[in-house]
Parts: C-alpha cells; structure tokens; sequence
C-alpha cells in the first residue's frame, strides 16, 4: 500500500479528515522549506503538498504567483525540491509528499528521470496542473512504473460523463479544485459542496481532497464535513511572508482541530 | 530535398496543409495543455469551430466583414523602387497594413468573434503584446457590442500609448499586467487566469497563432486570407507562383497565414524571420526556434526559450509584437521538417530597414514586418531579377514612432 493510502485508511478509521497543508519549496529559501515540512508533519499534517516552483503558473492567484517568484529567485529547482524531499525523508518517513507543478520542469527534467528520481527521492505523489486527461499518456506509465501516485484535479466544469476519463489510472486520492478560478481567491460555500463532492463520490472509490479557497478552520472543518480531505495554501503562505515559520505552523495546528472536531455528514 | 517524411504522425502524407491531427498536434508539437477546468470549455470550443467550418453561413459572414469592415483583399504591391535600390529578385508587399485597425490581426478577430457570437459567450478577453491584437479585438467588440478586457503587459502599456488610448476610446477595460518582465508571456497567463474564473460566459480570442488546440489551426485558418489573396493576386501581375515568401514570426500568425497556402507548392521559398534582439549570443533576443527547445506552455508544446531547469525565460525584442519566449507549435514542426527556413533579424537591423521601406516606398512599417523587410534586404540582392519575393507588411508603424524616435535619438 502507498504511503497515501495507508494514511486515508488509518484516518477512515478515526472516521476523521485529513489536512493537507502547501509549502511553496524555497520561499524564501530552502532551510524555511525543511523547517515548514518537518514543523508542518508535528502539527497535525496528515500529508504536505510542496509546490514546484514555476515562472509561468497559470492556474494560481497572486499570492503563490509571488511565492514562485521568490523561490526561483533563490535558486529553486525541480532538482533543488527532490533535494529537499531526500532530506526531509532522513527524519520522516511516514508523512506523504505530493509535489504539485507544471509540466514543463518535468519535460526539462526528463520524464523517465524524473519519475525514477522522485520516487527514490520519497516523493509519493504528483499534480500536473497543465497535464489534462488528454495528455497524460506523457507521464502517467513513468509515474505508476515507479510506484508514484498520479492525483487527478476535477473542476466544477468536468461533467459526469467527463469524470470517469479524467479518473482513468488515478490513485492516491482526487484533488478537487472547489471554484472556477485560480488558487486563494474565492471560496467554496457549504452548499457547494454538499452538491458537489457526492458527485465526484459516484464516480470514484478515491479519497477526495477539496483545494483552492480553504483558508480558515471552521472552512477547513466544512470541507472535513464533506469531503475527506482539505488542502490549504495561499493563506499559510500569505501568513509565512507576514509573520514568521511558528505563527504558520500554529495555523498548521489550528486547522488540523478545526478537521479533528469535524463532523461528517450523512454519506 | 525536404525532409517532409519525419514526424507526420497522422497527417495525410500527401500534403503538408491536412495537420493537425486528433489531438491537436502537429508532429509532436501543439497538443492541449491546460487545467481540468478549462479543458472542458476547449473542447466545446474545438465542437463549436468544427460545426461552424462546416456551415456556409459562417464563412460568407466572415467573407462580408473581411470585405466591408476590414477592407479586403488588401493589395499586393510592387515595390518598385525598393527593388531597383536593393538590386536583384523583385520585391512585393503583402499589404496587410492596410487593413482596417493597421495590422493582420483584425483578420482572426473577425473570425473568433463571429465564433464566440455563435456560440452565445457575452464577454470578450485578449492578451495583446503590441496592442495590434488588443485594438482589433477592442474593434470588434465595439462594433458587437460586447464588453471587452485586454491584459497587457506593464512594459508594453509604456512603449505602445497610442494602442492602449485607442483600446480606450474603443470601450476596453486594459488590464496592466506586473507580473514577470510585463510583457506579452505575462499578458497571456493573466487572460488565461481570467477565462479559468469566468468560464460560463467569456470568450477569450487568442491573438496568435499558438495555445492550446483548437487555437493554433483556428487561427492560422482565419489568416490564410493573406496567401490565398496573395496567390490569385500574383497570379494576375506575374502569371506565377512566387520564388521565396518572407514574414515575421513573433507567435506566428501573420507567417502560417501567409505560408500555408504555399505549403505543398514545393517550389516555393518559405522563410520565417524571428527576432534576434541585441544578437542571438546576448542572451537578449526571441529566437525560440533559432535558440530555444521544445517544452509546453500556454497550452501548447512547442519550442520555447527555457533554462536548464525548464523555467520560461524572458525574450527581447524591440518589437514589441515579436517579444514573446514561445512560438506557434505549426512553425515548430514546419521548422523540424525542414519546409520553412527560419532566421533572425536584430533590433538594429529592423531599425534599418524600418527607415528604408518609409523613405523609398512611401510606407511606414511596423516594426514588426520591419525585421521581414531587414531579411529581404540581405537576401534580395543575392538573387537574379526574375525571382519574385512576397513579403508580408502584416503592420503599419504609426505605433512605433515613439520607440524609433527614441532610438534615433528624437524627442517628440
């Protein structure tokens, strides 16, 4: 079993959600990064997702737009973020890593390469945003032949008949991309999402995690209602560029309670 | 000669014009990728374009606008004394500068908006490099009625003031974009963040021939009016199909307009200029085929400018239209099986022959056929007199007169 599985496994029979909090690698520098990981895993992150910094992000609002920013110009890498996840492995070996980023780091990298070397590096999943369904014959072999999960993002706008092709060699859990719109501008409303993740329910045995606009606890415990996972990014970011690394890692603990006393829904 | 036989994947092998394939590509070049949220919308777009090629009533509209609105065919001209000056092959301008609004670009608005109407979107987005897109899309918005946003880069904005005050007067929203180096590569993420949040009712009219499928040969099939008039027209003056056709490449949309109906007329030069800045070894230029390597992008696979690690670099070019680290993916594969020659033309170079073309033929280019003119320039005078070169003036240069005056040491 995948360290994704296990863990979603384990939280089912808590009968609680998992958070899955967002590190953009090297913002401001690497030592935050390894810092935010290690800080993020021991305050209540069932899994972290580490952003892949980019020059042209197009599905992300200002705020992670300006993380990659100051990542690239402190030297940050596709190589540089493996480096980081092989470090964070040496004292950590349960929390899951999924990278989420554009593809063409990747390409660049080389699509062979990379899968090998993400996978020794203990990276256990991938999100492509600019990788639709359409095209992930391009990574989706590499990535299962070694071992890595390949999380599927579906929008608002994915229909039913569409859900199925977009699920197709998927593990790991679904990424659920809760508005139309970029990272960390709009949210999600409760009825959105008793509508919605039934939905993507029907399509799929997979853990669903709801993204984009999750920023407060009581919101991070709506989406725990729903929904078996919530990702948050922009507003620990937003926090870390304000503030300092303990302040985003109380956030981190607060938002893990926040899931912790949720309470689910009647499937 | 010609290595056509390489990458053709689907595309029929009898002819070079069939591409692209089923899934958008081009070789290995084109292909959609963008987020889940928009792919839905692309591929309503690619149903939607699909059904209007194939209906009659779509064409003979675009054919009324194009002839009223716009002002076609626009006229091929002799550049008489151009030629007599340069010494050898026969010169003709492609007039395109002609069209109304000043540029090709006017030609795909036409097309796109006529689309977005039939497909019932009430609001209208653009990235412009320019301003020659965002004006012509800021023009056809006007005369539909339909509100319009233009994002454009905060560098462009400064350098091309009458195209942003004439967006203005046209009733757009311009939107300064600060991110990157706020040039074109930036205008375009921002007007793709827009469509992602505002999918349900905006159209979002890509200016070049590039993005994901089914931009690229939707595009190129709204500019193929330039070498199909260019063909007939020629024909009438010469009796012949012409040696070398010649245009700018920034995107590539006044090129594969201009190119694709000469595709498989083998004996026909086709030669894309690209823009080499302060020289393709400054490190300062846009030549993504001459210097750049495949890679994906706004939506599309095709050669780019990119460091090791596969990050975007910033192109440079005094051209503002020219600035872009990306190339249509058509162009790539053209360029990787060896149909059209690409080449490159620094800043200066432009600069040179943007004065000749004004003092010799009377016409003020943009700067962007500027860099075509400068390769016509080195190439004609090679060349024995009964050879005839097509180059496209795909832009007027009344825009520009600030950015030249400035390097010709003006003040206005």
């Amino acid at each position: 079993m995948s360290r994704i599985a296990g863990v979603f496994e384990n939280l089912r029979s808590q009968g609680r959600a998992a958070l899955i909090p967002f590190v953009e690698a090297f913002d401001p520098d690497r030592d935050t990064s390894l810092a935010l990981l290690t800080g993020m895993a021991a305050n209540g992150a069932d899994i972290i997702e580490i952003g892949v910094p980019f020059t042209d992000p197009m599905a992300d609002g200002p705020i992670i737009q300006a993380a990659g920013r100051r990542a690239l110009n402190a030297g940050a890498s596709l190589r540089g973020v493996l480096g980081i996840v092989r470090e964070f492995r040496h004292g950590n070996d349960k929390t899951p890593l999924v990278l989420m980023g554009y593809l063409n780091p990747i390409l660049s990298y080389g699509v062979a390469a990379f899968a090998h070397d993400a996978a020794q590096a203990g990276v256990d999943g991938l999100i492509v945003v600019d990788l639709p369904t359409e095209e992930a014959d391009l990574l989706l072999p590499e990535a299962a032949a070694h071992g890595l999960d390949f999380i599927r993002l579906i929008a608002p706008t994915t229909s039913d008949e569409r859900l199925p092709k977009v699920l197709a060699g998927s593990s790991g859990f679904v990424y659920y991309v809760s508005i139309t719109g970029i990272t960390g501008t709009r949210t999600a409303s409760a009825e959105d999402l008793a509508r919605d993740i039934p939905r993507i329910r029907r399509a799929t045995d997979l853990p669903i995690a709801v993204g984009f606009g999750v920023r407060t606890p009581e919101q991070a415990a709506t989406v725990a209602k729903y929904a078996d996972a919530a990702i948050v990014a922009s507003v620990l970011i937003e926090k870390l560029t304000n503030t300092n690394i303990a302040t985003v890692l109380a956030d981190v603990a607060a938002l893990a309670s926040g899931i912790h006393h949720a309470t689910k829904a009647a499937a | 000669m010609l290595r056509y036989a390489e990458g053709m994947n689907e595309i029929l092998k009898n002819s070079l014009r069939s591409g692209p394939d089923g899934r958008g590509r081009f070789g290995e070049f084109g292909g959609r990728f963008v987020a889940e949220t928009l792919m839905p919308l692309i591929l309503e777009l690619e149903t939607a374009y699909e059904a209007a090629k194939a209906d009659p009533s779509f064409q003979a509209e675009i054919d009324y606008y194009l002839k009223h609105y716009v002002g076609r065919p626009s006229a091929l001209w002799f550049a008489e004394r151009l030629t007599r000056h340069l010494g050898g092959a026969k010169i003709y301008f492609k007039r395109d500068e002609l069209n109304h609004t000043g540029a090709h670009k006017i030609n795909n608005c036409i097309g796109q908006i006529l689309l977005a109407r039939r497909m019932g979107k009430t609001r209208i987005i653009a990235e412009t490099g320019a301003g020659q897109h965002g004006v012509a899309t800021a023009t056809v918005c006007a005369l539909f009625g339909l509100p319009c946003t233009i994002y454009m880069g905060a560098v462009d904005v400064e350098r091309q003031k009458p195209n942003v005050f004439r967006m203005k007067l046209l009733g757009a929203e311009i939107v300064p974009v600060k991110s990157g180096a706020g040039t074109l590569k930036d205008a375009m993420n921002d007007a793709m963040r827009d469509w992602v949040a505002n999918v349900q009712d905006t159209f979002y009219i890509i200016g070049t021939a590039a993005g994901p499928h089914p931009y690229p040969a939707m595009v190129r099939d709204f500019q193929c009016v330039i070498g199909e008039e260019t063909k007939w027209q020629l024909q009438e003056a010469e009796g012949r199909l012409p040696d070398i056709c010649i245009a700018a490449i920034g995107g590539g949309s006044n090129a594969i307009g201009l190119f694709h109906p000469f595709l498989d007329d083998a004996s026909v030069r086709l030669i894309g200029v690209e823009a080499a800045g302060h020289g393709l070894d400054s490190g300062e230029h846009a030549a993504s085929l001459s210097r750049g390597r495949p890679g994906v992008l706004h939506g599309n696979r095709t050669y780019l400018l990119q460091n090791e690690d596969g990050q975007i670099l910033e192109a440079h070019s005094i051209s503002a239209g020219l600035d872009y680290p990306g190339i249509g993916p058509e162009h790539s594969w053209l360029h990787d099986i060896g149909r059209v020659e690409y080449v490159s033309i620094t800043d200066d170079e432009a600069l040179t022959a943007f004065q000749l073309c004004t003092r010799t033929e009377g016409i003020i280019p943009a700067l962007e056929p500027a860099h075509a003119l400068a390769y016509v320039m080195k190439l004609a005078p090679t060349l024995p007199v009964d050879k005839i070169i097509v180059m496209n003036l795909c832009g007027r240069g009344d825009k520009d007169i600030f950015t030249v005056a400035e390097h010709l040491g003006f003040k206005l």
